[in-house]
């Protein structure tokens, strides 16, 4: 928690309307497909390890996009990258462009605070607040300034009925975020993460620790975000990625056993379709068909 | 202890099923030894809170309810009411807690969230050193350098300024010494900051880094997320390390007996002399004899009880929070 962290207090206020206020639009629903992130030539650092090397991709609005490959190859450290959730790990260090809007992410005057406010996550392992089920989905909105008793119910029950999770918790709305299941729970999360009505969720691996039933929920969950949201997710699971995304980055791991390195670089970025059926690099090929990892 | 382990004894012993195997000697020796270990605490509890309490029945008897809880301590008449140390014990204790508890947390909360670590050791490192100073030397240093200091650059000054005002006058207000509550509740908070430092830092230290993050993933600035998800955490955790200085400031004696002037008397102004149960203990003891020396006795068996509410008390509220939070 060293320079970066510094970074987070000198910037504890969202700058008066930075660039990247204006562009976020506050009416959340967008156009599908335009470019809404442009990343160019990224690589990332954990102090001098090179955890991934020259990405570069365009991300679409209100689609879902997918990133798969073999553990290690960086997809998580990618997604982390653009909510710079990589400046609170200390000695990381990301290169490369990244604009979001026409805003670069890394760009002097913007706020990693402002940032995580318009792009919100989903982790791998549900990790609600300790705290109760209401006060999870109300922290997001009360951190923003909202004080109204009234507004707060309204956004409380308005964001886990979207994440599909109101009915099984509304007569127990008091009660701890920590005595629900874990599906119940990962779909809190999800319901705390768009109280705040972001523009992105970033998701890892959401479903990675949830049955299949409760997978089948978040999946449908994100066909219904991905209409007022953008969507990136980490997956292992081929099938997922093809059930609920429209886009595909396969990521894999490049191995020097000269000194010992192993980068992880971006493979192949295309439609999903594309990336199942039409796989243009080998590599892409053997993992989709189950070949290798 | 489960059914399965004792559904067949005769079988067990030369059973090969992993099902019924009899739990690993290792196990059950530590099992024992545990218990064994509590239990000799208790029963050492048990034995003091007797042995004190023969040797002041005495006092108790004679004294009575109403005797025990007067204000009236003279040895030379045979008055040995407890009441204005209680009180003593109470409000310097209080003042510590209030000034130690803040400063302890800010500091544990910076050192463990804020400041980079490789400053962090070094402080961490002063802040476990001034544990280490014998209270003796906090209370030499206490009357000697401080009271005197005190009581002409801020106690004086204090006391004029809020001479009449209604409620701040009869807390600040005049007379004005050097030793007296308010010096002892601040001599008292430096000496249990260090540890209630420390404590809070290795709980707040425990609290998981994806626990920070979903805060930092909403927008969360740094206080914000201390509050959202750092605090839920550590809170409970942070109580027990209060508690246990506030034990350690109420049954501190020498520091307490060399600054807090001594004598015995129940006033709302925190800036007069006053006295603690186990600094009149210390004070006195060598001196007493009969239902003196039985009261004096009593008053560690007083102050043994006290600690003990206090504790159990702070522990259920912790308790009750706890179980609403973790929501069982
Ligand atoms: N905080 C960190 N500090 C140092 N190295 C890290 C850190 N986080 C990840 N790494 C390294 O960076 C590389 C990429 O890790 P990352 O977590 O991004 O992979 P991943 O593709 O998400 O893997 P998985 O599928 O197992 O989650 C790995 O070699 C990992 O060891
Ligand atoms: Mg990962």
């Amino acid at each position: 928690m060293e320079q970066s962290e510094q970074n987070v207090a000198a910037k504890t206020e969202l700058p008066k309307p930075t660039a990247l206020e204006q562009a976020a639009p506050q009416d959340v629903s967008g156009t599908p497909g335009r470019p809404i992130f442009d990343v160019r030539n990224v690589s990332v650092w954990y102090s001098a390890f090179k955890a991934v090397t020259d990405v570069s991709m365009t991300i679409h609005e209100n689609e879902i996009t997918a990133f798969i490959g073999s553990s290690g190859s960086g997809k998580t450290t990618v997604l982390r990258a653009f909510n710079r959730m990589n400046d609170l790990v200390p000695g990381a260090r990301v290169e490369g462009e990244m604009h979001y809007r026409g805003t670069p992410l890394y760009g002097k005057d913007v706020s990693p605070i402002a940032v995580r406010r318009r792009i919100g996550m989903v982790f791998q392992k549900p990790n609600p607040f300790r705290k109760s089920i209401y006060d999870n989905v109300a922290y997001g909105p009360r951190i923003n300034g909202e004080r109204n008793r009234r507004k707060l119910d309204e956004i409380v029950e308005r964001s886990l009925r979207r994440a599909a999770l109101w009915d099984e918790v509304k007569n127990r709305l008091k009660s701890s975020g920590l005595a629900l299941s874990g599906g119940q729970a990962q779909r809190l999360c999800i319901a705390r993460t768009i109280a705040v009505e972001p523009d992105v969720v970033l998701m890892d691996e959401p479903a990675s620790a949830l049955d299949p039933i409760a997978t089948g929920a978040i999946e449908d969950l994100m066909r219904e975000l991905k209409k007022q949201y953008t969507i990136i997710i980490v997956t292992h699971n081929m099938q997922q990625a093809t059930r609920v995304s429209d886009r595909t980055a396969f990521f894999s791991v490049l191995t020097d056993s000269k000194n010992d390195t192993r980068t992880g670089v971006l493979i192949e970025y295309g439609s999903t379709r594309q990336i199942f059926e039409d796989p243009q690099d080998s590599r892409t090929q053997a993992y989709v068909t189950g070949r290798m990892g | 202890m489960s059914s399965v382990t004792q559904a067949d004894p005769a079988k067990q012993a030369g059973s090969a099923s992993p099902l019924t195997r009899r739990r690993p000697l290792g196990d059950r020796g530590f099992q024992i030894l545990a218990l064994a270990s509590g239990l000799l605490v208790l029963v050492i509890l048990v034995l003091i809170a007797v042995s004190t309490t023969q040797q002041s029945t005495d006092w108790f008897s004679k004294a009575g309810v109403k005797g025990i809880f007067s204000t009236d301590w003279d040895p030379a008449t045979n008055h040995f009411g407890a009441m204005a140390f209680v009180y003593g014990t109470v409000i310097t204790s209080v003042i510590a807690i209030i000034i130690a508890v803040p400063v302890s947390v800010a500091v544990a909360l910076l050192l463990t969230e804020v400041v980079p670590r490789r400053w962090a050791r070094p402080i961490v490192y002063l802040i476990d050193l001034l544990a280490v100073v014998p209270s003796v030397v906090w209370g030499l240093w206490g009357i000697l350098v401080f009271a005197p200091w005190i009581q002409s650059s801020v106690y004086s000054h204090i006391a004029s300024a809020v001479n009449g005002i209604p409620l701040l006058g009869s807390l600040f207000g005049p007379p004005v010494s050097g030793a007296s509550f308010f010096t002892a509740g601040i001599i008292l908070a430096v000496m249990i900051t260090p540890i209630v430092t420390s404590l809070s830092r290795e709980v707040i230290a425990t609290v998981p880094v994806i626990d920070k993050e979903g805060a930092y993933a909403l927008g969360a600035t740094r206080w914000e997320m201390i509050r959202g998800a750092v605090w839920p955490h550590s809170q409970n955790g942070v109580v027990g390390a209060v508690l246990l200085g506030l034990g350690r400031a109420m049954g501190e004696t020498i520091a307490a007996a060399l600054v807090i002037g001594s004598s015995a008397t129940v006033t709302s102004r925190l800036f007069a002399t006053g006295y603690s149960m186990p600094a009149v203990i210390a004070n006195q003891f060598p001196e007493a004899a009969g239902e003196w020396r039985a009261a004096l006795i009593g008053m560690g068996v007083l102050l043994f009880a006290l600690t003990i509410i206090v504790n159990l008390a702070a522990r259920g509220i912790v308790e009750r929070s706890t179980r609403r939070m973790r929501g069982a």
